[in-house]
């Protein structure tokens, strides 16, 4: 009998362990999903669906199994549109799962599990210290067509912002960047203080990926959209492709991954923290 | 009849549904993103202002969703093309410059 345990165990995961306790089975199952190394998870379920459980969370379903996240709690998002989104991403996994295209997956399993203990102070200091290398701040002197490119480009994403948070940024070419105003940091802190947790987690995300301050609030206040806070962010590398061509399992492997993961975090972050009524109005004749 | 210009929300909406037919197969129809999608797109269709909040916050983030299925389509494709292939076995490597593995009848002596 125990034989077969192990043959079961050893078919799941190639992690032959012997697990006596039944009940311990699922959730190191479930761990399991994730945790393997290979990262060759072949697609064990037919069907995803979702379901409403307690307290007006979304859960994802596979098959009959709820989702749970790598550190075993159950998958909850707060509105239906989240837990369509990532259903669908685990229905377009065909014969083996894929994580690194989840994104909207590992974005929320990141704001369930927060396995580094990050508080939203912890974030908003983060964010803010990233302004002050921010890549849109920061200007070249020389060639000057890309001098020029920044110019045309970056400032005026720069006067929206300065002008949307009533607050001055400006830009340097010199090594050490600009002076950040302390009143600027402050405006930005209360901003981003009415941010939940889960915002925040998709905004740290979309920094990195930007590696702009500036560009991700660009994008998340609707001023920008995906491709062009994409095309911004690379500016340099967009010049130096016009200049010397395009390597496609380069370039274009960068961009589309940058594009996802990005598109990702916006859309995380709207729907962290959305609310939709609609007001029919009553039609007059 | 003038052509849908490249953001509006007909375009949009038939980019998304086409990258869930892609995704998902004939049976695209019955899942549960397209019948949400179709909803949505139905939901923000009428408003009675002229600048409706609502309405283009909708637009932005449809856009942004069929950025990302496109991007995770392209990148994954992009990744099988280049990147998909893995390491090549020993005999191919020694193929490369035009030497053949040594065989040794019997097996190594580690090998069973």
């Amino acid at each position: 009998m125990f034989k077969s345990v192990i043959r079961l165990q050893s078919r799941l995961g190639g992690v032959i362990t012997f697990c006596k306790v039944f009940p311990r089975h699922e959730l190191f199952r479930n761990a399991m999903k994730y945790s393997t190394a290979s990262a060759e998870r072949k697609r064990f379920y037919q069907d995803v669906s979702i379901s409403q459980g307690e307290g007006g969370l979304y859960e994802v379903n596979l098959d009959r199994k709820k989702l749970k996240t790598p550190s075993g709690k159950l998958f909850t998002v707060p509105n239906e549109a989240l837990a369509i989104a990532v259903a669908t991403e685990w229905d377009a996994q065909k014969d083996s799962i894929r994580f690194y295209t989840m994104h909207l997956t590992t974005l929320c399993n990141t704001a369930l599990d927060n396995p580094t203990q990050r508080s939203k102070e912890q974030m908003i200091s983060a964010a803010l210290k990233f302004l002050e290398t921010d890549t849109i701040c920061y200007r070249v002197d020389e060639p000057p067509g890309l001098v020029e490119l920044q110019r045309n480009e970056w400032d005026p994403v720069l006067h929206w912002i300065e002008s949307r948070y009533n607050v001055t940024i400006g830009s340097s070419s010199s090594i050490l960047g600009p002076e950040i105003p302390e009143g600027t940091k402050e405006t930005f802190r209360q901003h981003l203080g009415s941010f939940s947790l889960w915002s925040l987690t998709g905004l740290e995300f979309v920094i990195t990926q930007l590696k702009s301050l500036i560009l991700s609030l660009g994008m998340l206040d609707r001023h920008l959209s995906v491709e062009r806070a994409v095309l911004l962010s690379r500016l340099e590398e967009e010049y130096q492709i016009r200049r010397w061509g395009n390597v496609e399992w380069a370039h274009d492997y960068d961009m589309y991954e940058l594009r996802a993961r990005t598109a990702a975090g916006a859309l995380f972050v709207h729907l962290s923290s959305e609310s939709s009524t609609i007001k029919h109005k009553l039609m007059q004749d | 009849m003038a052509m849908a210009s490249l953001s509006s929300p007909l375009r949009v909406c038939r980019g998304i549904l086409k990258e869930l037919r892609t995704i998902q197969g004939p049976s695209y129809k019955q899942s549960l993103a397209y019948n949400y999608v179709i909803d949505q797109f139905r939901k923000n269709k009428v408003t009675g202002e002229r600048y409706c909040r609502a309405q283009q916050e909708a637009h932005h983030a449809s856009l942004t969703y069929l950025c990302l299925l496109t991007s995770t389509r392209n990148h994954l494709a992009l990744h099988n093309l280049y990147h998909g292939k893995g390491e090549r076995s020993p005999e191919e490597v020694a193929g490369l410059v035009g030497l053949r593995l040594p065989t040794q009848p019997g097996g190594k002596g580690w090998e069973k």
